[in-house]
């Protein structure tokens, strides 16, 4: 039953197959056996989960046709929903119950879905492993001594696991596709501007933004279909009409060009891991797809540009946490001072308080010029490589992520060798286009991601593309665990 | 030595939008703390702003008002510190791309004279919240209320060289504002206040000398005490020897003195860099030109009108258009009465000094135009002098009616008919035989006791200029 799609999900309940409270009940049951280990999960809403499965039965017997009407997903712990604990991943909102729903949560419940819980992250999204949350790891299913990736990586390894069918996700810098990678299910990273921020903590801003992880790229039309759209609530979002995603999945690839950026196959890359991104283009080449390769000359300027970027947003965005209005504050203050003092020490974690102060820095008098405006402009440069070469060809592809699922502890030790995660997945962050991760093979067992990145607003043309590749391949199939 | 004063003003003036600047909460002054804030002026994790354009369209109102050039691409700002009522640790501001950019405001010195101020910009920004520190037994209670109100900063060059010029300035643009209908403009509710940079320098001298910045004054007399007592502090330390330290300066007004709050120099760095959660504001020619085109009467134009429209001196013309609500009642009163110069006199002596006597302002005056239209209008006629007018006035203002209903209740209309003043005159020099020698004799004075026992057994009634008349001719006899 837990292996069934979310579109399997959608049908089999409008057919009568079985309940939402059923299905339901199945996945909390799944979560509550094999959750204690992978940690993949801040909060289960069991109660609130089945008396949402009770309501959506009603409306299926009342014939109503809500897309998600009594289908289970989990939210990435990011996402403010009413009455239910919003983390963040952080010490400092590990008691902040939210009084008012994201959009993105909004947006699910009118779409009928049953909420199971909210899923690990890295704390306030920073990280690409998910050691950083203060909730604890999480363990990739496949290994357990192996991370999931980050910062979505509750949410990764829950849907890998069949723990849940779908999640939402963020992605700042390939916190979607980065951990959809090592897990082997499928996440996409919308356009910049698709999915409404509102009611999503902030990590950077221009950066942000929110999409779903699904084992297959059908279930991520689904779902993106209930999240998108513009909202007056975000001035970032773009007023630009919601087409059914799944309208275009089954397109021909003929004749489709596929862009391969050659700085995505530069050293860097696992050897292995760069022959498995190449058999799963030959079989694009098999659908009638023509490859060519193409160049985004600055991409070595993404991660340095990003750490800039990312942090000088964050370090503002952060502020808010200062222990006056709502989460951590430490006990007895003596004064103001002390209060901000200790509140922030006590409540951010080490990644977080690396990140503030990097942002710090780089937006100080002095430095500002140098650092920020700088970083601006290199991501104009970023952006102009991306849009020429989408003069050449419609889709660009290469690995989502330089090798497999690392070890736990791995890389915490060494935050430039994290940050090199992201190399090949930031610079869609720095442009807002489109990406999406597909499981495209495995080495040693782990799971293989194969990136690929639209136009802007192209979410149907990528869809179709991920989704032709799972027609013929059996990637998203594999589970790690039954 | 002589030291000259220069002086910039930073005023702050909330726009008279329905809801803040970048939520949709109320921006009723006076309500039950934290009553009006929303989940975005409490800053909860998640929350975005969305821009009033109500605040744009008022923003942009007030650079046409002052001839100022506006930005069709204005953008938006973190300007980040840390304190309790700045709920996001970061106030949204304009820095680099303001919407109004240099404009300027003519005032009027005591001598008349005009002088331009140059303004250098105006940009539109969000207010904090307010800490209280009464009550929470040595904590501190946090309003948010009036966080996220909008705000527009006017900054002036450093062209005000004293307390007068600066209290001009502000009371000008006090002015400017509350025509423009852009903002209600109360001090005392704090919808207006200002920053005085002030600093001082050896007279001649070009280059600027250390300033120190005032915060947040909030009334006329409190700037002109504050400049008093900067000036004084600041020569004192430079005729010492000493130099100016360039700081944040509070007012005090219960002590009438400035001090130190913070030294400017080591602690601000506010990291100003672009709010990533808002576009850039763009607005085109259209959008600016239909609002100049429905910009009312500016108080110079008005001024200019009324020394034209009435023949009214340029310090009565200035005076009348210094309210839009004076202004309005002025010309109703002038209309009803069909005289303005005596309307002008009746309001700027008579009114005035009752209004003032009774701290109230002519918007909380209790006789109405129409009334003092009327008053004036049967002193024009001859109904009434103007002196038994003042005792008119003052029943009108206790609320006892219309000047026709008073005159006609109390029996003051003005005795015109010249058989019964005749009467009177003969009466009075019959009466009077040695002041009658008196006169003949040359001594013109007792003109004015004659005067003035007719107007006696008249009760005020007589017609002035007719008892002089009869008078003289009846004594040349």
């Amino acid at each position: 039953m837990h292996n069934k799609t979310l579109s399997e999900i959608s049908s089999g309940l409008k057919n009568g197959d079985f309940s939402s409270q059923e299905i339901t009940r199945h996945f909390l049951d799944r979560i509550n056996r094999l959750d204690p280990e992978l940690n993949s999960f801040i909060t289960v809403t069991e109660d609130q989960a089945l008396a949402q499965a009770i309501q959506a039965d009603k409306m299926i017997a009342a014939g109503e046709q809500q897309a998600l009407l009594g289908v289970p997903f989990a939210h990435k712990d990011i996402f403010c929903t009413e009455d239910i604990l919003t983390t963040s991943g952080s010490k400092m909102l590990a008691n902040f119950v939210s009084p008012y729903d994201s959009t993105v949560a909004a947006n699910l419940k009118l779409a009928g879905a049953v909420t199971l819980g909210k899923t690990n992250m890295d704390e306030f999204a920073m990280g690409s492993s998910n050691e950083t949350s203060y909730f604890g790891a999480v363990k990739n299913p496949w290994d357990t001594n192996r991370v999931p990736g980050g910062s979505s990586g509750g949410s990764a390894a829950a849907v890998a696991a069949r723990l849940t069918p779908a999640a939402t996700a963020t992605d700042t810098g390939g916190s979607i596709r980065q951990p959809a990678s090592l897990c082997g299910v499928t996440g996409l990273k919308p356009t910049y501007g698709r999915v409404s921020r509102w009611g999503m903590i902030a990590f950077a801003s221009s950066l942000d933004q929110a999409g779903p992880i699904t084992q297959t790229a059908e279930d991520a039309a689904l779902m993106l279909n209930a999240m998108a759209g513009f909202d007056p609530k975000d001035s970032t979002s773009v007023d630009q009409p919601v087409p059914d995603y799944r309208a275009n999945l089954n397109d021909s690839l003929d004749g489709l060009k596929i862009g391969l950026p050659k700085e995505f196959f530069a050293s860097g890359l696992d050897p292995k891991l760069e022959k498995t991104i190449q058999q799963a283009i030959s079989e694009y080449e098999r659908l009638g797809a023509i490859i060519k390769e193409v160049s985004l000359p600055n991409s070595a300027l993404s991660v340095p540009v990003y750490y800039v970027i990312a942090p000088a947003e964050c370090s503002t965005n952060l502020s808010r946490f200062d222990g006056v209005r709502y989460g951590y504050r430490c006990a007895d203050p003596v004064d103001l001072e002390d209060m901000y003092t200790r509140t922030r020490t006590e409540g951010f974690g080490d990644e977080v308080k690396r990140r503030i102060l990097i942002g710090t820095y780089v937006l100080s008098s002095g430095f500002y010029d140098a650092y920020y405006l700088k970083a601006q402009q290199a991501r104009r440069l970023i952006k102009q490589d991306f849009v020429n070469a989408f003069k050449e060809v419609d889709l660009l592809m290469g690995p989502t992520s330089p090798s497999p699922a690392f070890k736990l502890g791995e890389k915490t030790a060494d935050p430039l060798t994290m940050y090199l995660e992201d190399i090949y997945t930031i610079g869609t962050n720095l442009a807002g286009l489109p990406g999406i991760s597909i499981p495209a093979g495995q080495l040693d067992g782990l799971p293989v991601g194969l990136q690929i990145i639209g136009n802007y607003f192209d979410e149907s043309k990528l869809l179709n593309a991920a989704h032709q590749y799972q027609q013929v391949t059996d990637w998203h199939k594999t589970t790690p665990i039954d | 030595m002589q030291w000259e004063t220069v002086i910039g003003l930073e005023i702050h003036a909330q726009l008279a939008t329905e809801s803040k600047i970048f939520s949709g909460s109320s921006t009723t002054f006076g309500a039950e703390c934290n009553t009006q804030a929303s989940p975005v002026d409490l800053a909860l994790p998640g929350v975005l702003p969305v821009f009033n354009e109500e605040a744009l369209r008022l923003a942009v109102i007030f650079g046409l008002g002052i001839g100022a050039e506006v930005h069709k691409r204005s953008v938006f700002d973190r300007k980040n510190y840390f304190y309790p009522d700045l709920p996001k640790g970061y106030q949204i501001s304009q820095l680099h791309h303001p919407i109004v950019g240099e404009g300027h405001i003519d005032i009027t010195l005591g001598d008349g004279a005009v002088k331009r101020i140059g303004v250098t910009r105006a940009h539109l920004e969000e207010d904090a919240g307010k800490s209280l520190h009464e009550d929470f037994q040595g904590s501190t209670g946090i309003d948010l209320n009036r966080a996220g109100t909008p705000l527009l900063e006017i900054v002036s060059e450093p062209d005000l060289r004293s307390a007068e010029e600066a209290v001009a300035y502000l009371k000008k643009v006090h002015t400017l504002i509350r025509y423009l209908g852009i903002s209600d403009g109360n001090m005392a509710e704090g919808s207006m206040r200002c920053d005085i940079n002030i600093s001082m320098r050896p007279m001649g001298q070009d280059t600027l000398g250390i300033r120190a910045e005032i915060k947040n004054v909030n009334s006329f007399r409190f700037v002109e005490k504050a400049i008093a007592y900067e000036i004084e502090r600041q020569v004192d330390i430079l005729e010492d020897g000493g130099s100016i330290v360039q700081e944040t300066r509070l007012y005090d007004a219960d002590l009438d003195e400035t001090r130190s709050m913070r030294s400017k120099e080591v602690a601000m760095d506010y990291r100003y860099f672009p709010e990533p959660d808002l576009l850039p504001i763009i607005i085109d020619d259209e959008y600016i030109e239909a609002l100049r085109a429905n910009l009312p009467e500016l108080p110079d134009q008005k001024k200019q009108r009324f020394s034209e429209q009435y023949s009214l001196s340029s310090t009565d013309a200035e005076q009348l258009s210094g309210s839009l609500a004076l202004g309005d009642y002025f010309e109703e009163v002038a209309k009803i009465s069909g005289n303005a110069k005596l309307s002008a006199n009746w309001i700027m002596v008579e009114l005035n000094g009752q209004l003032n006597k009774n701290e109230l302002d002519i918007s909380g005056s209790p006789v109405s135009a129409q009334q003092l239209g009327e008053l004036v209008q049967r002193i024009q006629d001859n109904t009434i002098s103007g002196k038994i007018a003042k005792t008119v006035f003052q029943e009108i203002w206790n609320g006892n009616g219309s000047a026709d209903e008073i005159i006609e209740s109390q029996g003051l209309k003005q005795v015109t008919d010249s058989g019964a003043i005749e009467a009177l005159v003969d009466e009075v020099i019959a009466a009077n035989p040695s002041q009658v020698e008196q006169f003949k004799a040359g001594k013109e004075k007792m003109l004015g006791f004659f005067v003035g026992q007719i107007m006696k057994a008249s009760k005020g009634k007589a017609n002035p200029a007719q008892v002089n008349e009869m008078l003289r001719e009846k004594l040349k006899n």
